[in-house]
């Protein structure tokens, strides 16, 4: 079926006109139809708009671009014109907010003929690890129902991992994209600050938001990543830098790379399947001609605490938007205008969201500012100079990407910190700014996948893609299929 | 760093702009102490004479000509998403005043 196919398989089959749009189109959606009771990963279908698409695809017939007719999901945040847009919240949901434009990652995508099929799931606004504060449910781990997805990308991984779709895009602010596709046994890259365009996806925390896919090998991210990188003239803060010919650099030569696995990453209470799992990936790296040395990141143990205060600032300020005015949701009984708002949003945020909007109101507020955010700001300063350390002496760092394979749905429902520990392994990238992938590397006894997690110096995402690439190639990891509905 | 009070947690709601009940007032005065608890690590970090990291790529203020261009929304496309009524192309909310 077209659906388990990876980008360039199914590109080429459209060429050679083995495949049509059309069919590629119907396998994915006839698959959503019959798996996602199971997972929750699909929020919003626009079934019959990607069908027309399709039409008009093989009407035409021209597959110059290796993602004309491909058909994939985009997290709920990623505004789309006409196309219901929620951030899983009820803030947006209860109006069903339609975008009167495309965010700057759709457009790109639309121009080169990619068919988007629907709306994935996510935490409310991005907010969570394990697209448990969605306003539609959780989404479930396509290897286990019991257990969750990870997230906040949940619904992009779950979906490209059970082939609902050929490829997600999702957001990645404290490791929304590298968590989940480790859960589920897909491939996520979280791409340098700057590198890929903001514009129109819903904001949560904007000096560490990125954007970037979720797909089934590193080949697909490579086209991905290519159609999508960036300078967009809409985000300010995208670089000018050139963007590589990605799939140029996926030679599977390594030899002579040097590699460095951070001593910080292997702690107490981790799986020791996962430990075990990451630790093997020195032989296959050594097996290519690779070194693997121990290194030090002496901050970890920073990074995630520093991450909870600048995110929950941000999305303080960011939050503010929904106010009921503009967009969203109403209420009928207001006094007057402060009245409204608080009613509009205290009926509206999830509690993680009025969480994290509390603690960073705090965080900013009077005499506390210096202490928190400016404190903050400045062990991000040394987590950054860690990295720029470590990167004098290796080309790449390898790490697992969580320590555990997912956990079970509601077990840190009434912890938030437990729910914030989940990234432990996930903010030095954040506060570095720097590319890092997740790329399966085994599974557990349980059989839930593993994802190791390859880290390069800020605008190397060609070097971190060529690794993943090389260990991809010589172990299959990615191969392996969940045996959900069948 | 203390325990945030209940009325902590009420100062705090007002100032974000939301509405707490009891129960919830509850239940954030102790996960938001907990949080804070957590973060407070940061405290025992040496940072002197380190600056401040706001943007980590480096990137300096980036300019643009300052001319009218082209949106992909109309603004009635754009009144469109208020939840409110639209009064001559603006936006009717409840009195500020009361």
């Amino acid at each position: 079926m077209g659906n388990t196919l990876t980008i360039a398989e199914a590109h080429e089959k459209l060429r050679k006109k083995e495949i049509s749009c059309s069919e590629l189109v119907q396998s994915c959606l006839d698959r959503i139809d019959s798996v996602d009771g199971s997972i929750n990963a699909v929020i919003g279908r626009n079934f019959e708009r990607a069908l027309e698409k399709a039409k008009k695809v093989d009407s035409k017939g021209e597959f110059n671009h290796p993602l004309t007719g491909i058909p994939y999901l985009a997290k709920d945040v990623y505004c789309e014109k006409d196309v219901p847009t929620t951030a899983c919240s009820n803030v947006l949901r209860k109006k069903d907010y339609k975008p009167p434009f495309d965010s700057t990652t759709i457009k790109r995508l639309n121009a080169v003929g990619a068919i988007s099929i629907g709306k994935s799931n996510t935490d409310e606004f991005t907010m969570g690890a394990s697209t448990e504060t969605s306003c539609y449910g959780p989404t479930r781990c396509p290897w286990d129902p019991t257990r969750v997805a990870g997230g906040s990308s949940g619904g992009s991984a779950a979906a490209t991992a059970a082939d609902e779709c050929v490829f997600a895009i999702g957001t990645d602010t404290g490791g929304s994209i590298r968590q989940p596709a480790g859960f589920c046994g897909c491939t996520g890259i979280r791409v340098t600050y700057g590198r890929t365009s903001r514009y129109g996806v819903m904001s949560m925390a904007s000096s560490l938001d990125t954007i970037g896919p979720l797909c089934k090998n590193i080949e697909d991210i490579a086209i991905v990543l290519e159609a999508i990188a960036g300078k967009d003239p809409l985000d300010a803060t995208t670089s000018d830098m050139p963007v590589p010919k990605y799939r140029e650099a996926l030679t599977g030569d390594i030899k002579g790379m040097k590699l460095g696995m951070p001593k910080e990453y292997f702690i107490d209470g981790m799986h020791e399947d996962t430990e075990a799992a990451v630790r093997e990936t020195k032989k296959v790296f050594e097996s290519l001609g690779a070194t693997v040395e121990e290194i030090s990141l002496p901050h970890t143990e920073y990074a995630t605490p520093t991450y909870y205060i600048i995110c929950p600032s941000e999305v303080s300020s960011n939050m503010a938007r929904y106010d009921g005015i503009r967009y969203g949701h109403t209420v009928e009984d207001a006094e007057d205008l402060i009245d409204y708002y608080r009613k509009t949003r205290s009926s509206g945020f999830g509690p993680e969201v009025k969480r994290r909007i509390m603690i960073g109101t705090y965080a900013l507020s009077a005499g506390y500012f210096d202490a928190y955010y400016r404190q903050a700001q400045k062990v991000r300063t040394l987590i950054k100079r860690d990295c720029e350390e470590a990167f004098k002496k290796v080309d790449a760092i390898i790490a697992p990407v969580s320590p555990t394979p997912a956990f079970t749905v509601g077990a840190h429902e009434d912890d938030p910190v437990a729910m914030y520990l989940e990234d432990i392994f996930l903010d030095t990238q954040v506060m570095a700014g720097i590319p890092a992938l997740s790329v399966p590397c085994g599974f557990s006894k349980e059989n839930l996948p593993i994802g190791l997690q390859i880290m390069g110096p800020q605008w190397q995402e060609e070097r971190i893609l060529k690794i993943a690439h090389a260990y991809e190639q010589s172990t299959k990891w990615h191969t392996r299929k969940p045996a959900l509905g069948s | 760093m203390a325990d945030l009070s209940h009325d902590d947690v009420r100062h705090i709601a007002k100032l974000a702009r939301l509405n707490l009940s009891d129960e919830e007032v509850e239940k954030f005065s102790k996960e938001l102490t907990s949080i804070l608890k957590y973060v407070d690590k940061l405290q025992e970090v040496d940072t002197k004479g380190v600056e401040p990291t706001a943007q980590v790529t480096g990137l300096t203020n980036a300019f643009r000509e300052d001319r009218v261009s082209e949106s992909d929304a109309t603004p009635e496309e754009l009144l469109a998403c208020s939840p409110l009524p639209i009064v001559e192309k603006q936006i009717q909310t409840s009195s500020a005043h009361g």
